[in-house]
């Protein structure tokens, strides 16, 4: 473990800036924190996390898959792929880091998600440890363990200074290129502050949140619950819970046409939105109790059928702070899982 | 002080429920926080008594709601709005977007509503408890000993530092006596953004619009916003968009969106409130209403039920579009 001061973390970020580009989390002038690419001047956020989440590293909002020119019968098949070159995030969280498994166990398995792939090669994360996680926090109940988070490298910061550890071959690599600016030190001060928090998480509002009633083959106790329509009755349909997702992993693909040049891109979709997965036949959910049961359902129950068990949710928070309603997975879980189902 | 409590409406709506007045309550549904309240139809009286609660985080405007919630319904809904909630309602029966019979309105008094990140950005992370004592709260977090004392008026939501109006334009019943019509400060924000460069102010939208996420939200959450299905929604439009698929596309939707409820809109500030990018979506609204109230005369939507919009309805006296075109420069 080596350690710097965090008088001296502008000369890290730098250094490291200056052989890959780096983002990092930035207060926007509303006060709020996003990634942004390092340079002089920006500054590393105090906020518990970014606004939106890091999966638009690996999984955009938006991109151009493929172009197609016309020329009278001709159709020429253009690959817009660009070299992808190395690119470090830092201080992600832990909830955010685990995140990126919830993503690869489905762009990485078969068929290959080339475009997701290719990104996530060139990807080195720097996580950052919590040490004061929010009221709306809930990553331990998905046995995410806030004060230690996965990645190439992982953070601890305190007061006075940063602590890197490295994790991998990749994290062992960088970190030693910037050896000149970190010292050598040991665990001590990490382990304390781990302790620590995890006093702090074990004390949570929701760290008592009961997984049991969800989870692998749920789906025929759970998929006629009266509770769905009530819960979703003021739902308004909007995509916020779905785009500030750090696992939400929908995408449409559509094509934009300027004159002879066609562009196939992909974007974000949202389970909530009324033609999501529409079909030749129409539309598969016609309610938005339907749609808003597939949303949990997907995280709580398919998802874990599909994946070992994993859930889908990290329990970052942000829909919980997000919802123009207050509706959440959390309130969800509580209820459609809890004694009033049964 | 609080003029309204819990305990009046959670009376109110038992009694009205109780009477056979309304056979359902819309009201506000407690969460896992003191702010976390979510809008919730109530229709028994259990329900109402164990999870009905009223603070000063029930921001949400009711009105667009019972749009859905009275078709197909077979009696009254009872619905508690605040003044500011009224001119949506008198707009959308304007717009004949549902049935008047159906809904029993109480109007309630209102001293502003708060914003939880505005609480926290005094208090800190970590809000386990609000509590409420008249205008002041009470926020203990997991990180500070004492509980942090808040003026209400300090962390008020942005529409709420410049309410319109204190009085309910609409209502079967009023609790507390009924306010005024207050001189706001409302165009202030937009003053300053007639009084930039053109250059200036479109690198204030540009930065403020490519926040945008395209999730909807202002739309949906729109009282204005009733159409059936949205163009924005139909992939049949040609314009059906999830997200932008150059940089001039997130500023149309918000500009179009921003036309189509001109004249229409009450200045609700829904659409600011509940932008997860906190984009102030309110400050384009407010431009049309201004730009109305100087070409046209004051108008103020929702005001009252069946008035005709300046911009449909033709006087001889209307200004000519040569000096509308005209306008945006004589103010600068």
């Amino acid at each position: 473990m080596r350690k710097c001061s965090i008088d001296n973390i502008n000369d890290v970020l730098k250094a490291l800036s200056e052989k890959i580009p780096l983002y990092l989390p930035v207060d926007r002038l509303d006060g709020k924190a996003t990634y942004q690419k390092y340079q002089e001047g920006k500054v590393w956020s105090n906020a518990l996390n970014t606004e939106r989440s890091a999966k638009d590293f690996f999984f955009p909002q938006m991109e151009n898959l493929v172009e197609f020119k016309t020329q009278g019968k001709n159709v020429e098949v253009i690959d817009i792929r660009d070299e992808k070159q190395d690119f470090i995030i830092f201080g992600v969280r832990a909830c955010d880091v685990k995140s990126f498994e919830i993503l690869d166990r489905v762009f990485l398995s078969q068929p290959v998600d080339t475009f997701y792939k290719s990104r996530r090669e060139h990807g080195i994360i720097f996580s950052l440890a919590c040490s004061k996680p929010n009221e709306t926090c809930f990553c331990s109940v998905f046995n995410i363990d806030a004060t230690a988070p996965a990645g190439d490298v992982t953070l601890w910061k305190t007061e006075t200074e940063v602590f890197f550890k490295a994790n991998t071959e990749k994290g062992e690599k960088i970190l030693s290129e910037i050896d000149s600016l970190t010292t050598e030190c040991g665990e001590e001060t990490v382990n304390e502050q781990r302790e620590k928090t995890k006093k702090i998480l074990s004390k949570l509002p929701l760290s008592d949140l009961d997984l049991t009633n969800f989870g692998v083959g749920k789906t025929k106790a759970l998929f006629d619950s009266p509770l769905w329509k009530e819960m979703s009755s003021t739902c308004l349909g909007c995509g916020t819970c779905t785009f500030v997702c750090p696992t939400c992993q929908c995408y449409d693909i559509k094509e934009f046409k300027v004159g002879d040049k066609v562009t196939r891109f992909r974007c974000w979709d949202s389970c909530m939105y009324s033609d999501f997965t529409k079909m030749a036949h129409g539309n598969p959910r016609l309610t938005q109790a339907e749609r808003f049961r597939q949303r949990f359902m997907h995280k709580l129950v398919y998802y874990p059928d599909n994946n070992d068990g994993l859930f889908s949710c990290v329990g970052c928070g942000r829909c919980l702070s997000k919802c123009p309603i207050s509706m959440n997975i959390v309130k969800v879980i509580k209820r459609v899982g809890g004694k009033e189902n049964e | 002080m609080q003029k309204v409590s819990r305990e009046i409406l959670v009376d109110k709506a038992i009694s009205l429920l109780n009477q056979g007045v309304v056979k359902a309550v819309f009201g506000w549904r407690k969460g896992e926080f003191d702010y976390d309240v979510t809008p919730a139809v109530f229709t028994t009286e259990k329900d109402i008594k164990e999870n009905f609660v009223f603070n000063g985080f029930c921001g949400a405007n009711f009105s667009k709601y019972l749009v859905a919630k009275t078709v197909n319904f077979d009696g009254k809904i009872l619905v508690f709005l605040k003044s500011c909630d009224t001119y949506s309602f008198n707009q959308l029966l304007t717009e004949h977007r549902f049935d008047r019979e159906k809904v029993y309105a109480v109007g309630i008094p209102c001293d502003g509503m708060a914003d939880i990140s505005k609480v926290k950005e005094i208090a800190g992370d970590g809000v386990s408890k609000i509590d409420f004592e008249g205008d002041m709260m009470k926020v203990t977090t997991l990180y500070q000993d004492e509980p942090v004392e808040i003026k209400l008026g300090d962390v008020l939501l942005e529409r709420c530092y410049n309410c319109k109006s204190k009085k309910h334009v609409a209502y079967d019943e009023l609790i507390g006596e009924d306010g005024e019509v207050l001189d706001s400060n409302r165009f202030d924000e937009v003053a300053k953004l007639e009084a930039m460069t053109p250059d200036e102010r479109f690198a204030f939208w540009q930065g403020e619009l490519s926040k945008c996420l395209r999730c909807n939200a202002c739309r949906d959450v729109c009282p204005a916003c009733t159409c059936e299905k949205c163009v924005f929604d139909n992939p049949n439009s040609g314009v059906e968009n999830k997200a932008a698929a150059n940089s001039f596309e997130e500023k149309m939707f918000h500009i179009i969106r921003a036309f189509h409820v001109a004249g229409r809109c009450t200045d609700c500030g829904e659409c600011s409130r509940v932008c997860p990018q906190n984009i102030p979506l309110h400050l384009l609204n407010r431009k049309f209403i201004k730009d109305i109230n100087q070409f046209y005369g004051e108008y103020q939507a929702g005001e009252q039920v069946g008035s005709r919009a300046p911009l449909v309805n033709y006087t001889t006296e209307d200004v000519e579009p040569c000096d509308v075109f005209k306008g945006g420069e004589e103010n600068a």
